[in-house]
């Protein structure tokens, strides 16, 4: 629509056009300029490039802490999502189907992760392993327990989002009708309910994993010596190189999130939930 | 096929009334429907037999056995609902299938079923859609084949027709009309269209606030309807407010007469004349009881109305069309016209405010 030109373009309508392509500039010019400059061939960027490499590439693959800090934020996004999500999920049903006082208070509570800054939400929780583990005698901080323990609370608000709302767009009268059938609340809630919540738990899982998988500040206190997830391992070899390596890995974690979603998207139509 | 039995069944939501003491059978067979304005109460009653919904008191009975406490799933009817709430991630097949497949029926018979049910609405080329991919007529039929398929006890319909479009309406009318007395279902149906109810039904229940205001077959409730709401509510109706001035007459408060034949039938508190358009005959010229002025002709087809006004008020006449040359056809508005009607037919009944 946004470039199939009819006829004149009043000024208003020009005006629209104009913004949209300015906003999704605005949203793109950085990532492209990420992939861009991960192919120049110096050191220090600058424009126009003296030549095009894929040395950084190589040198991304040649620093072990890159490829371990993927491998663990693999492990840890997908250990978050597959426990964050179907307690998201259980959350939500309860929210929106319980007759229970505090229902209210109880979805604000489980969206507060998202409202609460990752820094103070990961010093938070850093205090408090360090209370649990003197308590419990055991190592939580700089384990991969308590990682995946704190990007648990990432998944679980988004999944709670997003499930509310395919559960409020539900048509109740199917469930009715599936009990009408002779289906059992169990079977009703296993054969209807559950399909009918595809989609918002399918857009969940990915939105979690992505939380997870891009997180940075609220892992930063809690990874420990060989459980460095993906990007804090980059901003540790920021401290010390300033080189496109970093644009090369991070075009590698684009390029990752990107199939996610296409892959997501052929289960169910992304445009649809979000 | 069972008969439906409700007794004294009632339901309140906190202080206000759903439903109070609705008393009615359904015999085997049979179709009832429920009538009346939003609120009055027939879905409420419709979900306390489908078992959705517990009532606040009084029993709901399938033959002799009592079934108001016995949980929607076990209770073995059918309904079509009013969004069909067909299940949107199976196709037209499997929707029909899934209550015989809660039956228990296994893969090959479940089959034969469907493909049977699905036949009996026409939609056998269509098994394999999914919902959404269905028009709304089309979906009504698998949500139709799918209460049928396992046999209810009862059947239950939720304004099945309300989202169809009016030319497919009286079809679908018809359609299900025939299939209840050709596979002889005991059914429970709501709605607020009176043509829906006075076409299709067996007898019809007018409801309004929660309770009946009368029970009887369509004819009964068109020609003799107790009170000003039912006569009103199941088809157009001149109604009058005023009371009987003797034996022959009904003066109306803006002292009109109108005459009448008092059989003695009507209730006490009787205060308004009740008479149905089409039951006016008019005459030009004032020689008649009735005198008044043509307000407003219209024309409507097969059929014109006139609005004749008598100082402040009005009654509407309904006459077939009159052809060329007929004195009907030369009226126009401000002629003078008297009304005259059969005294046997109007009706004196109680109005009230509501």
């Amino acid at each position: 629509m946004l470039f199939r030109f009819t006829g004149q373009l009043s000024f208003g309508q020009f005006a629209v056009r104009t913004l949209i392509v300015v906003a999704y500039a605005v949203i793109f010019a950085p990532v492209v300029m990420i992939v861009v400059t991960s192919f120049f061939a110096q050191e220090i960027v600058s424009f126009p490039p003296p030549g095009l490499s894929l040395k950084w590439y190589a040198n991304a693959l040649s620093k072990p802490e890159f490829l371990r800090g993927l491998v663990t934020s693999f492990q840890v996004a997908l250990l978050a999502t597959a426990i964050g999500v179907p307690l998201g999920t259980a959350a939500a049903l309860a929210i929106v189907r319980g007759e229970f006082r505090g229902r209210q208070a109880l979805s604000s509570f489980l969206l507060a992760p998202l409202a609460v800054p990752g820094v103070v939400a990961g010093s938070g929780l850093y205090m408090f392993y360090v209370l649990a583990e003197d308590l419990l005698d055991r190592d939580i901080k700089a384990t991969t327990e308590g990682l995946v323990a704190a990007h648990t609370l990432l998944a679980i608000p988004w999944t709670v989002r997003l499930v509310v709302a395919s559960l409020q767009g539900l048509d109740r009268a199917a469930e009715e009708a599936a009990a009408n059938l002779g289906a059992s609340p169990f079977t009703v809630f296993r054969r209807i309910t559950l399909p009918m919540m595809r989609s918002g738990i399918v857009a969940a899982a990915m939105f979690s994993f992505i939380q997870s998988f891009e997180n940075l500040d609220l892992s930063m206190l809690l990874v420990g010596p060989g459980r460095i997830t993906l990007p804090v391992a980059m901003l540790n070899y920021l401290e010390f190189r300033i080189d496109p390596t970093l644009a090369a890995v991070a075009t590698v974690q684009i390029m990752l999130v990107g199939l996610l979603m296409v892959v997501t998207d052929r289960f169910v139509k992304l445009s649809r939930v979000v | 096929m069972a008969q439906l039995i409700i007794e004294k069944l009632t339901k309140r939501f906190g202080t206000s009334i759903g439903v109070e003491g609705l008393d009615l059978s359904v015999n085997e067979g049979e179709l009832v429907a429920l009538l009346g304005p939003s609120g009055c109460g027939k879905t409420t009653t419709l979900r306390m037999v489908a078992g959705f919904l517990p009532p606040t008191s009084g029993r709901v009975l399938f033959d002799r056995e009592d079934v108001t406490q016995l949980p929607a799933y076990k209770r073995a009817t059918g309904m079509v609902f009013q969004s069909y709430a067909l299940f949107p991630h199976m196709s037209a097949a499997d929707n029909v299938g899934f209550g015989l497949e809660m039956r228990g029926l296994n893969a090959a018979e479940r089959k034969t079923k469907i493909e049977e049910a699905l036949k009996l609405v026409r939609l056998s080329h269509l098994a394999d859609r999914l919902p959404r991919q269905l028009s709304g007529g089309q979906q009504q039929r698998v949500a139709l084949a799918r209460a049928l398929v396992i046999n209810p006890r009862i059947f239950l319909l939720d304004e099945p027709l309300s989202n169809l479009d009016a030319k497919l309406r009286a079809e679908v009318r018809l359609e299900i009309r025939a299939l209840q007395q050709r596979l002889g279902l005991t059914t429970l149906m709501v709605t607020h269209d009176r043509e829906e109810a006075l076409t299709m039904a067996d007898r019809l229940v007018v409801m309004e606030g929660g309770r009946v205001r009368q029970i009887g077959t369509p004819q009964e409730l068109y020609d003799s309807p107790v009170d000003a709401f039912v006569a009103d509510f199941v088809g157009r109706c001149n109604i009058l407010p005023g009371r009987r001035a003797d034996e022959r007459q009904f003066r109306t408060s803006g002292g009109l007469l109108l005459p009448v034949d008092v059989i003695g039938g009507e209730r006490d508190d009787a205060n308004a004349f009740a008479l149905r358009p089409e039951r006016i005959d008019i005459v030009p010229g004032d020689a008649g009881e009735v005198r008044g002025r043509v307000q407003a002709i219209t024309y409507m087809g097969a059929q014109t109305e006139y609005v004749v006004a008598f100082g402040d008020e009005t009654l509407v006449a309904v006459r077939p069309t009159p052809d060329a040359g007929e004195p009907l056809a030369a009226l126009k508005p401000n002629d003078s016209v008297s009304l005259q009607w059969d005294r046997k037919v109007p009706r004196l009944v109680p109005q009230t405010s509501s």
